[in-house]
C-alpha cells in the first residue's frame, strides 16, 4: 500500500509499504476513505519530538471502512464493512485510566512504557504515527491502518454524514472541545483562544456552544483570524497590536475569564527578540519548547481564572510564570485529549448542526501529495488552513 | 560553592580581580569569567548528576588549574597585590584539599554503597547476589489474579526471560529460560509458601546453574476493586561465562527487565494479551526499546522469520 512517512526532519515521503496485518485478537484492519494533517503533526516533521525513526508511517486522523476484524472482536462492537472514525489515542478500556475515562493515559497500550515512564514520570497511551516514545503505532495517512483494540475505539457512523463532517471526530473537534469544557464556562465568561489553527477554531466553537458570553481569536495569520471572525469571534492579530492591552480592552480591564492555549511548543512572538531566545533554546535542546502562548495566557488570565492546554508539549520549558499562576490563584488544566469520551456527544451535536466541522477545510489532496500538504500547512501558503488526505 | 563562585566571577569580575590582586592585569578580565563560566558547570553537573564522584573529580581538576594560574600570577607580582594573591592562593589550597577529599568520598560512598549489581558482577566475573523489586496495580480482584500467577505455566506469557515453566507436582515446576538469559539453563522451582489471594514464595532446589527466589504479594489496592502486586526476585548470579550472559541478559538496568515483565502481566490480565506495536511488535520478545523496526507494517517475510528476525 501507499503510506506518508517520515523520512528525517523537515521531510516526508510517500512510499510503497506492506499492508498492515492483525497482531493482536482485537485488532481490525481498516481501509482509510479520509485523513488528515494535524498541527501537532508538524510538531514532528520539523523534529521536536524525539524517538522518529525513518519509514515510520504518519497521521493520527483518520476514517474509513473495516476490511478484517480479529478473533477477540466481539461482532456485536464491530464487523467488515462498518464505517469508523478512529479516535487518535489507542485504548485498552479496561485499565484504571481508561476506567475513569482518560484514554490518553491507558496504562496498557504503550509498548514502549519504560520510555515514556523516563520522560513523563508515568506512561500514557499509545498514539497512532506518533513517534515510538508513543509505542511506534504505524499511522493513518495511508491506505490501510491496523486498529488495536477495535471493540473498544472506533466510532461507527451509521447516518450518512460525509466523510468531511465526522472525520475530525477522530482529533481535533474533540480536543477543541475538551480545551472549553475543561474551562468550566459560565455565560459571563469571555474566552480567549491562543492559535487559530484548526484546534484553536473548534476551541473556539466549542467554547460558543458551551454559553460563552465572547470568544477571541489571537493569532498573526491574517486569513485565519479572518475564518474565526466569519464564525464569530472576535480576532486579534498579535502582530499588529499589544495583545495584553487588546485583551484588556475587550474585557473592561478584567482579562478573559477563561484563556486557551491552542498553540503548544512551537509558538511564535510578537518580539523578535523573545522569540530568538526561545527559538535558539530549542535549537540547542536547553528546552523543547517555545511557549510564548502558555506564558502570554497566564498572564493575561483574569485572577482566579482557568488557563486550559491543550496545544502539544513534549519535554521541559524555561521561565513558566508560576509567580502569576501561584499569587493569582490560577487554574491550569491539561491533557492529551480522551477523544473516546467526546466522540459520541459531539456526532450528536453535528447531527444537530450546532458545530459544522467542514467550515475549516481548505485543501483536499490525494495521498500522494501530501509531502507538497505539509509544506503549505507548515509554511501557511495558499490559506491554508486545513487538509483532508484522499488516499 | 561552584555557583555562588561562579556567578560572581561572571557577575562581578572586578571585584573579584581586586580581592585577588590579579586587578592590574588584561589577562585575567578574560580569565575570570572564564573560570567563572566553568565553576557553573560544575555546579550544574554536581547538582543535577547521578554520577557526583565524577563531577567532584572534575572540580579537583578545576583547583588544580587555578592553583597553576594563581602560581603564575604570584611570579609575576609584588607587594600588597601578592600578599592578596598568596592569602586567595591558600584558601584555594584549601578547597582543594576539601575538593579532594569529596571527591574520594563521593567515589567510596558508590562502591560502598552499590549491592553487588549485575555490572559488578560482571566486572569482577565472580558473580553475586542480585535482588529486584518491583510493583503494579491491576484492575481484577486479588483472586483472580492471583490465581494467575498460581499457575505458573502462565508465567512465560509476560515474563522476558522465560521460555517455559512445566508443573511437575503439586508445589514443584520445571523452568526453562529464555536463549538470550543462557543458552540450556534450566532448574527446578519449588514454592516454599503460600496463602491464597495473598502471598505466594518459591525457590529453585537442586544444583540450578542460576540460583534464584521469589516472592510475590497480592495486596487489595484503596480503590476496592484493583490488587497491587508486590515482587522481588532474587538471583545468585555465578561466575564464569554463564554469569556474564545472565549479566548481559539484564544489562545496565536490571530493574527496567522485572518492570517490563509486570507491564506485560497487568496487560495480559487486563486486556487479555501482550499489546503489540509496529515498532515493537514482539510482545515481550522485544528485548530492547531501541533501536525498533519503523512503524509501519511487516512484510510476510519479517512475519515469517518473527522474533529472531
Amino acid at each position: 500500500m501507499r503510506a506518508n512517512t517520515w523520512a528525517g526532519r523537515n521531510s516526508v515521503e510517500v512510499r510503497d509499504v506492506p499492508d498492515p496485518k492483525i497482531l493482536n485478537s482485537r485488532d481490525a484492519i481498516v481501509r482509510i476513505t479520509s485523513t488528515a494533517i494535524c498541527g501537532s503533526d508538524l510538531h514532528l516533521v520539523d523534529g521536536y519530538v524525539p524517538t522518529m525513526q525513518d519509514g515510520d508511517i504518519l497521521g493520527h486522523e483518520f476514517m474509513g471502512e473495516v476490511v478484517e476484524v480479529g478473533s477477540g472482536v466481539p461482532a456485536d462492537k464491530l464487523r467488515i464493512g462498518d464505517r469508523v472514525v478512529v479516535p487518535f489515542p489507542i485504548a485498552c478500556g479496561a485499565c484504571a485510566a481508561c476506567a475513569a475515562e482518560l484514554y490518553s493515559c491507558c496504562e496498557n497500550t504503550n509498548p514502549n512504557a519504560g520510555i515514556s515512564e523516563k520522560m513523563f514520570g508515568h506512561p500514557t497511551a499509545g498514539i497512532f504515527g506518533y513517534s515510538h516514545l508513543t509505542g511506534g503505532f504505524a499511522g493513518g495517512q495511508a491506505q490501510y491502518a491496523r486498529v488495536p483494540f477495535a471493540d473498544v475505539g472506533p466510532l461507527k457512523i451509521e447516518s450518512d454524514l460525509t466523510d468531511e463532517q465526522v472525520l475530525f471526530l477522530s482529533d481535533i473537534l474533540p480536543t477543541g472541545y475538551m480545551g472549553a469544557e475543561m474551562c468550566d464556562i459560565q455565560p459571563s465568561d469571555v474566552v480567549a483562544v491562543w492559535g487559530a489553527g484548526p484546534v484553536g477554531q473548534f476551541a473556539m466553537d466549542s467554547a460558543r456552544v458551551l454559553g460563552a458570553a465572547k470568544v477571541i481569536a489571537i493569532d498573526k495569520e491574517p486569513y485565519r483570524l479572518r475564518m474565526a471572525e466569519q464564525a464569530g469571534h472576535v480576532p486579534v492579530n498579535f502582530d499588529e497590536v499589544d495583545v495584553r492591552s487588546t485583551l484588556l480592552e475587550l474585557t473592561g480591564g478584567r482579562g478573559p475569564d477563561k484563556c486557551i492555549d491552542a498553540v503548544g511548543m512551537e509558538a511564535t512572538h510578537g518580539s523578535a527578540h523573545i522569540a530568538a531566545y526561545d527559538r535558539v533554546k530549542q535549537a540547542v535542546r536547553s528546552e523543547t519548547e517555545r511557549p510564548h502562548a502558555l506564558r502570554q495566557a497566564i498572564m493575561s488570565c483574569r485572577s482566579g481564572g482557568v488557563v486550559s492546554v491543550i496545544g502539544v508539549y513534549g519535554g521541559l520549558m524555561d521561565k513558566f510564570p508560576t509567580g502569576a499562576w501561584m499569587n493569582r490563584a490560577l487554574t491550569l488544566r491539561t491533557g492529551q485529549c480522551h477523544v473516546q469520551r467526546y466522540m459520541k456527544p459531539l456526532l450528536r451535536r453535528i447531527e444537530r448542526g450546532e458545530i459544522d466541522p467542514t467550515r475549516i477545510i481548505t485543501h483536499t489532496l490525494p495521498l500522494d501529495q501530501a509531502p507538497h500538504g505539509y509544506d503549505i500547512f507548515k509554511n501557511k501558503q495558499d490559506n491554508c488552513e486545513k487538509i483532508v488526505l484522499k488516499p | 560553592m561552584s555557583l555562588g563562585l561562579g556567578v560572581a566571577q561572571l557577575a562581578a569580575p572586578d571585584t573579584v580581580r581586586r580581592i585577588s590582586g590579579v586587578d592590574d592585569s588584561r589577562r585575567s578580565r578574560t580569565v575570570v569569567p572564564l573560570v567563572g563560566a566553568r565553576e557553573l558547570v560544575h555546579a550544574a553537573g554536581l547538582l543535577t548528576s547521578r554520577r557526583k564522584g565524577v563531577w567532584a573529580w572534575t572540580r579537583v581538576a578545576g583547583d588544580a588549574m587555578d592553583l597553576t594560574s594563581l602560581g603564575i600570577a604570584i611570579a609575576h607580582r609584588g607587594g600588597r597585590r601578592r600578599r592578596r594573591l598568596l592569602a586567595v592562593t591558600g584558601a584555594v589550597a584549601g578547597i582543594t584539599a576539601l575538593d579532594v577529599l569529596t571527591a574520594v568520598r563521593a567515589t567510596q560512598a558508590k562502591k560502598i554503597r552499590s549491592v553487588p549489581t549485575v555490572r559488578s558482577a560482571r566486572r569482577a566475573s565472580q558473580g553475586g547476589v542480585m535482588e529486584l523489586t518491583a510493583a503494579t496495580t491491576v484492575r481484577k480482584p486479588a483472586s483472580e489474579v492471583y490465581a494467575f500467577w498460581r499457575d505458573l505455566e502462565n508465567l512465560p506469557t509476560f515474563m522476558a526471560h522465560l521460555e517455559q515453566v512445566r508443573t511437575t507436582g503439586d508445589r514443584t515446576s520445571h523452568w526453562a529460560a529464555a536463549a538470550p538469559f543462557g543458552r540450556n539453563v534450566e532448574w527446578d522451582a519449588e514454592i516454599i509458601e503460600e496463602t491464597p489471594g495473598e502471598r505466594i514464595a518459591w525457590r529453585s532446589i537442586g544444583d540450578a546453574d542460576v540460583p534464584n527466589a521469589g516472592t510475590v504479594r497480592f495486596v487489595p489496592a484503596p480503590d476496592g476493586v484493583s490488587t497491587e502486586v508486590h515482587v522481588v526476585l532474587v538471583y545468585e548470579i555465578p561466575g564464569g561465562s554463564l554469569g556474564k550472559a545472565v549479566a548481559k541478559y539484564f544489562g545496565e538496568e536490571p530493574h527496567q527487565q522485572l518492570d517490563d515483565d509486570l507491564r506485560r502481566f497487568k496487560q495480559v490480565l487486563e486486556t487479555g494479551e501482550v499489546v503489540r506495536s509496529d515498532g515493537a511488535p514482539w510482545g515481550k520478545r522485544a528485548r530492547k526499546e531501541f533501536p525498533q523496526r519503523p512503524a509501519q507494517p511487516l512484510s510476510d517475510a519479517e512475519l515469517e522469520k518473527g522474533a529472531d528476525a
